[in-house]
């Protein structure tokens, strides 16, 4: 069943700040086996300019994604999560994400299309900092395949 | 540290150094644990399949994350990246075997931008198909 268009535009409560962690981001770039050192050495990090270690470009869509939670959970919405598959992902930086940061997400319906029996939901995170100051923009494209549909 | 990429040496067409990238079940139960990420479609073959899939599957965003790297490596500063974006085109399927699958990157300037921007296009493949659509960062130079 097509989800209720009059969802578009609908913006939930910032969430509850999220520390970033240095050794949270060492342990990302690990996962990822990127050895850059800007995301583990405070002192490679400052020759490059910056003030902490510096989060790789993808590390925040933990924090963004788990804000579109509130979306994707939201019981009056019905988006059938175990039909869902990330369509796309995009990110808009103002500044990088550091180390002691302190973020916070907004999130927003921005488009629901029906295609083909499949619901596609565009929510974009706004991220900012403890000063209210802009961080990212995390834009993600879920899809909720139709019933009976089996294409990966 | 690498040297700085500057903007008037970089022109439409330039190339980054491509890379390939492992992935093993391995890999994808450390990055579940980074990320947040425990859907089992990317650590359980049984579950991967009765949801349709051919067997387990990298997460998107790991492969997301691999593709940047070829970015991050050339500028040596991985703040240059201003924009990222990427369609999920086909799954990465990673076998559960001692080899795992590979992700292969290349990348090339496609557009200089104001503001001493640069447009770079990436194009990422897994088994020889298209793992990424649309993939491309905008990044600042020095």
């Amino acid at each position: 069943m097509a989800l209720d268009q009059s969802f578009v535009g609908r913006t939930y409560p910032p969430t509850d700040p999220y520390e970033v962690g240095r050794e949270k981001i060492r342990e990302f770039a690990v996962a990822v086996g990127d050895a850059n050192p800007a995301y583990a050495d405070p002192e490679a990090a400052k020759a490059l300019g910056h003030r902490d270690v510096v989060a790789p470009p993808t590390f925040v869509f933990a924090i963004t994604f788990k804000a579109a939670g509130q979306v994707i959970e939201d019981p009056q919405l019905g988006l059938d999560y175990s039909r869902v598959v990330h369509g796309d992902q995009k990110f808009a930086y103002t500044r990088p994400v550091y180390a002691g940061d302190r973020l916070t997400v907004t999130s927003t319906i921005e488009a629901i299309k029906s295609m083909a029996g499949n619901d596609i939901l565009d929510i974009r995170g706004e991220v900012h900092d403890e000063a209210g100051e802009h961080v990212v923009t995390a834009w993600t494209k879920l899809v909720a395949r139709a019933a009976g549909t089996e294409e990966a | 540290m690498t040297e700085k990429i500057a903007y008037d040496d970089v022109e439409v067409g330039t190339e980054l150094p491509a890379r390939t990238f492992p992935v093993t079940r391995a890999t994808l139960v450390r990055y579940a644990g980074a990320s947040g990420d425990f859907n089992p479609i990317h650590w359980n073959e049984k579950f991967a399949v009765e949801v349709g899939l051919p067997d387990v599957i990298a997460h998107g965003m790991f492969t997301m994350a691999e593709a940047i790297r070829v970015v991050t490596d050339w500028t040596g500063d991985p703040a240059a990246v201003v924009e990222y974006g990427v369609r999920f085109t086909k799954p990465v399927v990673v076998p559960n075997d001692d080899k795992g699958a590979t992700i292969e990157v290349s990348a090339k300037v496609a557009a200089k931008l104001d503001d001493n921007k640069v447009r770079v296009d990436l194009l990422a493949t897994s088994a020889g198909q298209k793992v990424l659509g649309m993939s491309r960062a905008v990044v600042r130079l020095a």
